[in-house]
């Protein structure tokens, strides 16, 4: 088992991985810390903030894409127009406002009952799910809009069902395949962003770590301790590649027409 | 014509204002935040605050600080960093732009070439291991952050093997300009641009290739290749050209949001002083003007280079041009 | 009106449905599509009413209107006497139990993502109809109703035939026992061997449930067998009405006579006797309706004042109706009996327009190898159903 500062060590006596010990497996960190349990408690902190942001942003744009599909008329015009202002933003640079804002202010936001610390694996999570919703919401809602036409929904409509019925009773099981195709490329996606936004020191913020916390540390240790900065690059490139493939196998295997599209 | 490019630059006058007050707001407006907490230091007496917020109008309705912010951007264009007050916000932009433009000119050029050399070699290769191998290559290429790229690049070239015939010509990290030595400016951006384009050579091989093989069951297609026409004929004047023009509006796209501040990571790791330099280092000071006017700068260019490319493709194709 | 003997189930009263098209920024509505205009019949308790046009003359849209899927941009709907036009969802939900409406594509109608238990147990759940028990065990016996399997309970609606599809649409209809239902071009998307099964189907559902039926089809073919009365619709408007036998013999309207010449006869003999008129040119749009007589671009006997006056719905006795300035198959004596029916007539249409010619005769023929004769012929030919031909 690797654990974490496992090992008294003094000055001079920092390892330089790769060893063939069960400590410092691939050595040590400038603070002496174990580099490969920090890659694997950092994992986890990068696999919850891209799983959770990618499935909240399914959430919230399954449901906005409903909403305006569904309505269509001024809800669907301001929803859409919102999503363009969105989209209008390079990913990168509107995550990197939000965090920044919310990085302003030490003592955590509060807004009426919620608190939010700076520090919270929140913070990202809900940054990187926010700034995608515009690229889950627009095929879904084009979906929506088409299925809306179907004669089952008008057929629903011809029982009086109600509003939420036609919505996740007869739309919402005839889009959520988009959805389910899309989940692990913007997993993928998320993880990606999540170590970019905390390589910028604008994601996971200290003492916690990620992969991409990490990659940043090793930056200045780049030519000393190399496999500081590698090792957990290796992890996200393996995890965002199986990601991929498993997305590339889901869509042949329920949607072989969808194109999908992601800008990183 | 008139009609839809007067329509579409109405719509993009609207969009860009949104842009802006969309920005200020999430800046200058998010409940909870005070901008003013990076300038006045720490631990500021309310009188320095009041001070710095009356400086920088931020005492003034929102409204109103929206309007001089804008004006001081767009106008008198004499917004100032809060960090360092001999920043001029604008000139620092539009000095900073040729860095970024050349870094991704570049790796445009690449990722065009390889991309297009990868995804019809896939074609021609199918049905063998390469075609397979090439893909997973490419998806690998996908799946590598830039910066860690970038990293592991600056290890190899910088140090490791920076003292054998294989790279000892690279140069420290850093810019130079085009204009004072054009050969420098090549040397110093070779490794960028290779480690910018790897993620889409990846992105646009697989996209060429999926599109190839769509285009392959086409009646034009089959009738080609019934005419007798060579394979390479077929494949590069029947079947490319058609594939391309995803590949042309993806590129667009993808230029403009690089441009416009996406390859902010590969600015940071090889230390060039573009855009998104810029931004990374007002990022650190928490300076919001600076990090407010890169966003709008952003956000800009990738909704004017949009507009463009739907009024371009209008030109070109009738049948997108609306009635 | 004597015609409309029985207890009225369903009145359609100067109903309209306009489609606007909208255009630029502000969405300014522009044109709009005439899709029904102007429409009044009504449906007695039981009866069949056949309603036929070619397609865009607006059927299924009045018949979508009938049963509120869309909302009449004027004129009412009135069902059992009360007005169900202006009724809102909350109003009109009671209603949905009495009228239901079967759909013409059975691969768009079913629920791809719905096991067919739950698609015909969904009008049941609404409703709040039984338990879960209760409605499991009246779907079964609604699927033995319509020639299906009890075990075809779990399946998904890609496992089935189109036949078997549209009975799992029937018994969809079915299911909250209704006393009005609209068949949009039920069998239309149907092979034509299954054709005639589920037309039977639907005739032994009325006789069992007392149905009263609005039967949408684009060929007089199909519900020649199924209707009591036909009502013939032309971009928008009821051009001719009439018991079906009549309408068979002796249609009125130059455009009844053309879709009845469509109709094909099985015996070659026969089939080569009779003349069949195709109609030039396309159906006119609908946004722009020709003046007049909507026909009269189309029609071979078309005069100057069927460009200028659009005609009444004249009553020619025995509650058949028509619009046309040049009446066939009317003799001089019916003629003179003839009366405009106000009721049926359009507001835009001239009442004192009655047509003073009988069967068009006096005016020329713009084809001169068509003669009456064979007009009359023909008619002969389509009083015998298919099976007395032989």
């Amino acid at each position: 088992m690797i654990q974490q500062g496992g090992g008294a060590l003094g000055i001079g006596e920092i390892p330089i991985g790769p060893t063939w010990q069960t400590n410092y497996f691939i050595g040590a960190d400038a603070q002496g810390r174990d580099v490969m349990a920090r890659v694997l408690y950092g994992g986890r902190a990068s696999l919850e903030i891209g799983i959770g942001s990618a499935l909240i942003c399914c959430g919230i744009a399954l449901v906005l894409a409903l909403l305006a599909g569904f309505f269509r008329g001024p809800i669907d015009a301001l929803l859409s127009r919102l999503m363009d202002l969105i989209w209008a933003f390079p990913v990168y640079l509107l995550a990197i406002s939000l965090a920044t804002v919310l990085l302003t202010k030490p003592n955590g936001l509060q807004w009426g009952f919620v608190h939010v610390d700076p520090s919270s694996l929140w913070v990202p999570t809900a940054i990187i799910a926010l700034v995608y919703v515009p690229y889950v919401f627009r095929p879904v809602r084009g979906q929506v809009l088409s299925v809306r036409e179907k004669e089952y929904v008008e057929a629903a409509i011809a029982q009086g069902a109600s509003n939420g019925r036609l919505m996740f009773g007869e739309i919402l099981p005839n889009v959520i395949t988009t959805v389910i195709v899309m989940l692990p490329l913007m997993i993928a996606t998320t993880v990606l962003t999540e170590s970019a936004l905390s390589f910028l020191s604008i994601g996971v913020q200290p003492p916690k770590a990620s992969w991409g916390t990490i990659i940043d540390d090793g930056q200045s240790l780049l030519y000393t301790r190399p496999w500081v900065a590698i090792a957990p690059g290796i992890m996200i490139v393996l995890t965002v590649l199986s990601l991929n493939v498993l997305g590339d196998g889901v869509r042949d295997a329920l949607d072989p027409r969808a194109k999908l599209r992601m800008r990183g | 014509m008139a009609v839809f490019i007067v329509r579409r630059s109405i719509g993009l006058i609207a969009v860009l204002f949104a842009i802006t007050v969309l920005t200020f707001l999430i800046f200058f407006a998010t409940p909870g935040v005070d901008p003013t907490r990076a300038l006045a230091g720490r631990n500021p007496t309310p009188e320095t605050v009041a001070a710095i917020k009356h400086q920088f109008g931020l005492d003034r309705s929102l409204p109103v600080q929206y309007l001089l912010m804008m004006k001081r951007l767009f106008i008198s264009r004499d917004l100032v960093s809060y960090g360092n007050q001999a920043l001029k916000v604008v000139p620092a932009i539009t000095s900073a732009a040729p860095v970024t433009f050349s870094l991704v000119l570049g790796a445009a050029v690449i990722w065009v070439v390889f991309a297009i050399l990868t995804g019809v070699l896939a074609v021609i290769l199918k049905g063998t291991i390469f075609d397979p191998l090439l893909m997973i290559l490419a998806l690998i290429g996908i799946s590598m952050p830039v910066f860690w790229l970038g990293e592991v690049a600056n290890l190899v070239t910088q140090d490791r093997l920076h003292n054998t015939f294989l790279f000892h010509w690279v140069p420290p990290l850093g810019y130079t300009p085009l204009t004072s030595n054009p050969w420098q400016w090549f040397l110093h951006l070779v490794i960028p641009w290779i480690t910018l384009s790897v993620l889409y050579i990846g992105f646009y091989a697989r996209v060429l290739r999926a599109n190839l093989l769509d285009v392959e069951n086409e009646d034009y297609v089959r009738t080609a290749r019934a005419k007798g026409l060579s394979e390479r004929r077929v494949l590069l004047k029947h079947m490319l050209r058609t594939s391309l023009i995803t590949f042309v509006s993806l590129f667009g796209l993808d230029f403009g949001v690089l441009v416009g501040g996406g390859a902010l990571l590969t600015e940071v790791v090889f230390g060039l002083p573009g855009v998104g330099k810029l931004t990374y280092d007002s990022l650190v000071k928490l300076d919001l003007p600076v990090i407010m006017a890169t966003v709008i700068y952003g956000a800009f260019f990738i909704t004017i280079a949009n507009a463009l490319v739907d009024i371009v493709y209008a030109r070109l194709d009738p049948r997108i041009r609306p009635a | 009106m004597s015609v409309d003997g029985g207890t009225p189930l369903v009145e359609v009263d100067s109903l309209k449905k306009y489609f606007p098209i909208r255009k630029g920024l502000l969405s300014r509505e522009v044109a709009r599509v005439h899709a029904v205009d102007d429409v009044t019949f009504s449906v007695r308790e039981g009866e069949t009413l056949g309603l036929v046009g070619e397609s865009g003359c607006g059927k299924s849209t009045l018949g979508r209107t009938i049963v509120r899927l869309l909302d009449p941009t004027s004129g009412d709907v009135k069902f059992r006497g009360r007005s169900i036009a202006k009724l809102g969802r909350r109003g009109l939900r009671p209603l949905r139990r009495e009228m239901q409406i079967v759909f013409q594509d059975p691969y768009a109608s079913l629920n791809p993502r719905k096991r067919v238990g739950s698609i015909i147990a969904a009008p049941l759940q609404i409703h709040g109809v039984g338990d879960r028990d209760e409605r499991k065990k009246q779907v079964r016996a609604l699927l033995a109703t319509v020639g299906l399997s009890p075990e075809h309970y779990n399946r998904f609606p890609h496992e089935f035939s189109g036949g078997q599809r549209q009975r799992i649409g029937v018994a969809r209809a079915l299911a909250l026992r209704p006393k009005l239902i609209v068949a949009d071009e039920p069998v239309s998307a149907l092979d034509v061997s299954i054709q005639s099964q589920m037309l039977n189907l639907l005739d032994d559902l009325q006789e069992e449930f007392q149905l009263t039926y609005i039967f949408i089809a684009h060929d007089l073919g199909v519900v020649r067998h199924v209707s009591d009365r036909i009502a013939v619709m032309y971009l928008g408007k009821l051009v001719e009405l009439s018991p079906a036998e009549e309408l068979y013999e002796r249609p009125i309207m130059p455009y009844t006579e053309a879709l009845l010449s469509a109709v094909p006869i099985p015996d070659p003999d026969l089939s080569d006797q009779r003349e069949r008129i195709v109609l030039q040119g396309d159906v006119p749009s609908p946004i722009n309706p020709p003046s007049g007589c909507r026909f009269h671009p189309r029609c071979r006997y078309m005069t100057d004042i069927c460009v200028q006056v659009e005609p009444p719905l004249v009553d020619y006795g025995n509650g058949h109706l028509a619009a046309c300035h040049h009446p066939l198959n009317v003799d001089k004596e019916t003629l003179d009996r003839a009366r405009v029916s106000e009721r049926h007539t359009p507001a835009a249409a001239d009442e004192h327009a009655k047509p003073e010619d009988p069967s068009g005769a006096s005016q020329p023929v713009p084809t001169p190898d068509i003669q009456r004769s064979s007009v009359v012929r023909r008619i002969v030919d389509y009083s015998k159903r298919p099976e007395e031909q032989t």
